[in-house]
């Protein structure tokens, strides 16, 4: 069975059946979401071990020598490693979340809005059609808009209305580029865009003169257009406004998944496919500078404003804007190096960070308070909270035997060896901030002197310290793509999926009428 | 020409976002921004005296004259998109007023930004 579809389906359909359990056997809604973030796992292992390949919607596959008909599905080095991410921070929050979300009405409907975010996440990385590109990200984004506000509390309201309506005129950005590729190109198939483009030249040789020089003009609009509204998805520092309310408005698996996946899949991943795999971007461009600009802008900006924070889910969120710039100046080096170490941060900002909400969370259900001032010497009380939260601290900090230490070094090994080094001091400066802010955070949250009030204080139910210990092996695990097999494995393999556009191109276009679809798997 | 109106549109529902203090102007200006898109993709499609892209074997040049179908598909399927963040964006406006007692931002100020 082809575990493609499978990616997107499966969560799709456990989003619209799990409200439809019987109210009062919630445990069995429980059980099921566990099953399927599960079932979701193995999936994504499976397709793991797939040769690359294309899944044609409906079997409207490309006839010989046309474009594909229909809707592609693409499975890749990139979006395998997306998938898998995806997948195993799922089953960790989901794991968290019974006990978690006992204390809010209508958890089926969490569960269901859960499903449909993680659906729109797997479409969006896994999509090689630009208007099917935006349909899931709108999957993502409404599931998401509706799960800032799922408190209704004051707070949540407002934040997600203000996250509603960003989001949304980024959503119209992306439309009005897809509309415009369209309307030069007459395709919106990634693939077959991606080999229009090339014929057209590219970016390069805009002017009004000739009808090259037209189609150049339009393309540098409609990659700006994408830049801003995939880039306010990612919450790239001038369009970072909406995050530091949204997500720690958030019920806190929520705000795991917000900072941890959303993010990224529907941001930082979109914008790098499209960026790669249909526009086309080269090492020393221009767009390769304005990418890298923004990053380092938002490095450097979200951790300034991280650092005065007192509130730890808004600290948290503060730092997301910070990490994502890293991920950003990795992937706007555009060179081998800087993608695999973009992909790499990306990979570890989704383990740590989500673990990060989850140990706010955690402290926040048995004290109830997210202020770092109040709490205090909690590591006395919750041992596992506190210990894991120290092993995502130092991995964010990026200090040495952690996942976070790697990443950031191969990305400013790679600022270096492309010789900027700008960036490369500024990322060594803010890693530096960094660890200052988790200091701070370790220090009044989980060391010093137990406070008198939280002398009652239990560790929170076993569930939900599975699943941080879990992200915290992870975070220890990933180190190990450091070494040459698993990195070459993992991302030199999504790093050369995204640069070779021509393999890309060829594994879309290749005519699969129904025989040919064997020898097409056997050929990668 | 009529691209130029269609921007027109999108641009003065940015401008109603970004200046209006009711939630229901706000809104309501993002329809006005989102019908802006939808027209601009049907207009990409759209032929003059072009004819409705049913093949029935009557027409001569069918391929010729008739408009192209995709935006048209395309368009549906982000009309029914906005519809469902306009509900969504009207339910979270009504529960702020249960909130807050009104409707106007300026008023609606909890966070810090």
């Amino acid at each position: 069975m082809d575990p493609l579809p499978l990616l997107v389906a499966v969560p799709l359909l456990a989003g619209f059946v799990l409200p439809l359990a019987p109210k009062h056997r919630i445990r069995l809604t429980d059980f099921f979401a566990l099953v399927t973030a599960a079932a979701l796992v193995v999936l994504a292992i499976a397709a793991l071990r797939q040769p690359d390949c294309a899944y044609h919607v409906g079997g409207w596959g490309p006839r010989a020598g046309g474009p594909p008909l229909g809707i592609t599905l693409v499975l890749d080095g990139a979006s395998k490693l997306m998938v898998l991410v995806i997948a195993v921070v799922t089953f960790a929050v989901i794991l968290y979340s019974p006990s978690y979300m006992a204390r809010f009405t209508g958890k089926r409907k969490f569960y269901s809005l859960f499903f449909m975010m993680v659906a729109g996440m797997n479409g969006v990385v896994l999509t090689g059609d630009m208007f099917n590109l935006f349909v899931f990200l709108e999957i993502a984004s409404i599931a998401s808009y509706a799960l800032v506000a799922f408190g209704c509390q004051k707070q949540e309201l407002e934040a997600s209305f203000r996250y509603l309506v960003l989001g949304s005129i980024a959503s119209y950005m992306i439309l009005l580029g897809v509309g415009l590729l369209y309307a030069k190109m007459g395709t919106v198939n990634m693939a077959h865009l991606s080999s229009k483009i090339d014929a057209a030249g590219g970016l390069a040789g805009a002017g009004p003169v000739t009808e090259a020089g037209k189609a150049s003009a339009l393309l540098i609009f409609a990659t700006t257009l994408f830049i801003c509204g995939l880039g306010l998805k990612a919450a790239l520092v001038p369009f970072h406004a909406w995050l530091p309310d949204a997500h720690p408005s958030a019920p806190t698996p929520i705000s795991a998944m917000l900072s941890g996946l959303l993010i990224k899949a529907i941001g930082v991943y979109a914008l790098t496919r499209v960026l790669f795999s249909v526009i086309g971007m080269a090492p020393e461009s221009v767009v390769s500078s304005v990418i890298m600009t923004l990053g380092a802008l938002s490095m450097i900006v979200g951790v300034f404003l991280a650092v005065g924070q007192w509130d730890f889910k808004r600290l948290l969120a503060y730092h997301s804007i910070s990490q994502i710039g890293y991920v950003m100046i990795g992937i706007g080096l555009a060179t081998p190096l800087g993608i695999a170490a973009g992909l790499y941060h990306l990979v570890n900002h989704a383990i740590f960070k989500s673990l990060l909400f989850l140990n706010a969370g955690a402290v926040e259900y048995r004290t109830g308070t997210r202020q770092l001032d109040e709490m205090g010497g909690l590591n006395k009380r919750m041992p596992v909270t506190g210990s894991t939260s120290f092993v995502a601290s130092m991995s964010i900090a990026g200090v040495p035997p952690f996942n976070g230490f790697f990443s950031k070094l191969l990305i400013i090994l790679a600022c270096v060896q492309a010789g900027r080094w700008g960036f490369a001091l500024a990322a060594v400066v803010v890693s530096v901030l960094t660890l200052a802010s988790f200091m701070k955070a370790q220090k009044y949250g989980f060391f010093g002197k137990l406070k008198e009030k939280w002398q009652h204080v239990r560790e929170v139910p076993t569930m939900m310290a599975a699943s941080m210990i879990l992200l915290a092996l992870l975070c220890l695990a990933t180190s190990a793509l450091m070494f040459k097999g698993p990195r070459d494995f993992f991302l030199g393999h999504a790093q050369r999926s995204l640069t070779q556009r021509q393999r890309y191109v060829d594994r879309v276009m290749r005519p699969t009428t129904a025989d040919a679809r064997e020898s097409t798997e056997r050929m990668d | 020409m009529v691209y130029l109106l269609c921007l027109i549109v999108f641009s003065i529902g940015i401008y109603g976002v970004l200046t209006q203090r009711n939630l229901i102007k706000i809104i309501l200006s993002l329809a006005v921004a989102e019908s802006a898109i939808n027209i601009f993709l049907v207009l990409l499609g759209y032929r003059i005296k072009g004819i409705a892209p049913i093949d029935d074997g009557t027409a001569a040049n069918f391929a010729g004259a008739a408009v192209d179908p995709l935006p048209q598909a395309m368009v549906l399927t982000a009309i029914v998109i906005g519809l469902g963040v306009l509900a969504l964006s009207m339910v979270i406006a009504i529960r702020l007023y249960h909130r807050y007692g009104t409707y106007d931002i300026t008023k609606i100020r909890k966070l810090r930004g």
